[in-house]
């Protein structure tokens, strides 16, 4: 009887139900769960690009959120630096929940590019640094970040890289602070032309421009990525910097 | 006459033997079997490529071992308590089915609570499906044996497997990192620019490691390949 088709076939149904329950009950009960752990790592990154790494690391998850509650002022604007409020079904835009691959596959001209605005501690009015996300390809995979940059939108203070699969201790070394840290400081602006942050090839290069960081030797390709992904960026928000800019001179 | 006293001296057999004990000399050789002389790595070779992937770091190792011991003991648990209904034909299936849908509640729950590890670890959770360690173990041992004797085999190989990939990640990360669970144990000792070696961080490293563990675990067992 237990080698009839008819038995296998029910045997087989039955096991699929009990599995498929099992599985959908578990993604169901976890789902609320696994929303907030995605939210604080999503809020623990944006922070890390304009925070000390130490510090944050030994904050409690309610610190961070609530952090990040007090410090940072989100919008969306489009590749003409406007401000999107609301989206194609009118519903409103919320910056945390801009899914930034889901951008990355359409063109640069529909997609939406959040800016976090990091406030200062002591003038909750005035902006300390913007932070801006980013999105690109490494050598095996993808890789994101965040770049912050200081309220003169012209000299980088801080980023924070990520990856999914660049190698261990080669490419993978730009989620370390070791490699982010050679970000701060530097110029994305020569004059009034947009020039982005190059990463050279090969470490331990001498006489390093402030448009140029060390490179990771080993890690060509994923310093090229990154390159490509910071310059890529950088671009996209470059009316929305030029919109700044004037509100600035318009206000003094 | 004949067979009543046949029937008669098997009753008397099954009341003279007595049940067997919780932990009986051939119980405990279930679960210390595979944590030296069948261990699943070093002597049955399996599970290796995980064995390199994520020993880099004490943590993530140590997470990984309780995922694949959780999913060992409880898919041979409930292959076991499901053998006699499982259709020969399709039974590869069965147990792939179960361990799949472990290893998916390992990964939600790891996603939920530990979002940092899931990170780290994410494909590696997944592919504990695949781990030879596992499915052998349901195709040898709980498809043919009882719950309880396949927990404890579960318990044996699922430890046999952590304890050697748990020292790999410890020379790894000490070697590698200058580290233990994260925390800098060179600098600690006053030694701060410890040379962290590359080639430990490196899959290549694992192999090292694993082969001098091997070769000293052989060596001491005097197991040979034939």
């Amino acid at each position: 009887m237990q080698q009839s088709n008819g038995y296998i076939i029910l045997f087989t149904a039955i096991m699929t139900v009990v599995v498929g329950g099992v599985l959908s009950f578990t993604s169901q009960v976890l789902a609320p769960a696994q929303k907030k752990s995605i939210e604080l790592d999503t809020k623990s990154q944006i922070l890390s690009s304009v925070m000390d790494r130490e510090k944050l690391g030994k904050m409690t998850p309610e610190e961070v959120l609530s952090m990040y509650d007090k410090r940072i002022t989100s919008l969306v604007v489009d590749i003409n630096g406007q401000s999107v409020e609301t989206d194609e079904d009118g519903e409103p835009v919320v910056a945390e929940k801009v899914d930034i691959l889901k951008n990355y596959k359409k063109e640069p001209e529909e997609r939406l590019y959040p800016v976090f605005k990091y406030m200062s501690a002591d003038n909750p009015e005035k902006v300390d640094a913007y932070i801006l996300p980013l999105y690109g390809a490494g050598l095996w995979d993808k890789i994101w970040g965040f770049v912050a940059l200081d309220s003169d939108l012209i000299t980088i203070a801080g980023a924070s890289f990520a990856h999914k699969a660049e190698t261990p201790g080669l490419g993978a070394r730009i989620a370390t602070p070791q490699i982010q840290q050679r970000y701060v400081g530097k110029k994305i602006y020569d004059g009034d032309e947009l020039v982005s942050v190059m990463m050279v090839k090969g470490e331990g290069n001498p006489n390093l421009s402030e448009h140029q960081v060390d490179g990771m030797s080993g890690a060509t390709i994923t310093g090229k990525g990154l390159n490509n992904m910071l310059a890529n960026y950088l671009n996209y928000y470059q009316s929305y910097f030029k919109k700044l800019k004037n509100e600035t001179t318009a206000s003094l | 006459m004949s067979t009543e006293t046949l029937e008669k001296s098997q009753e008397e057999e099954v009341v003279k033997t007595p049940s067997e004990g919780l932990l009986s000399k051939r119980r405990k050789r279930l679960m210390s079997d595979p944590l030296n002389e069948d261990n699943p790595i070093t002597v049955q070779v399996l599970g290796i490529c995980s064995a390199l992937a994520i020993t880099i770091k004490m943590e993530p190792t140590l997470i990984m071992s309780i995922a694949v011991i959780f999913v060992i003991v409880f898919a041979n648990l409930i292959i076991s308590l499901i053998r006699n209904l499982i259709p020969n034909r399709v039974r590869i299936i069965v147990q792939l089915a179960v361990i799949a849908t472990l290893v998916t509640l390992v990964s939600e729950v790891l996603k939920a609570y530990n979002y940092e590890m899931y990170k780290v670890l994410g494909a590696f959770v997944g592919l504990i499906i695949t781990n030879c360690i596992v499915m052998g173990r349901l195709e040898a041992f709980a498809m043919g044996n009882k719950p309880y004797d396949s927990i404890l085999d579960g318990i044996g190989s699922g430890f046999g497997y952590a304890w050697i990939i748990l020292t790999v990640a410890f020379f790894r990360e000490l070697f590698g990192s200058g580290s233990f669970f994260d925390f800098h144990v060179f600098a600690a000792l006053g030694w701060e620019n410890f040379p962290t070696n590359g080639l430990m961080v490196d899959s290549i490293g694992a192999f090292m490691v694993l082969g001098i563990l091997i070769w000293v675990q052989r060596s001491k067992t005097g197991y040979v390949e034939h």
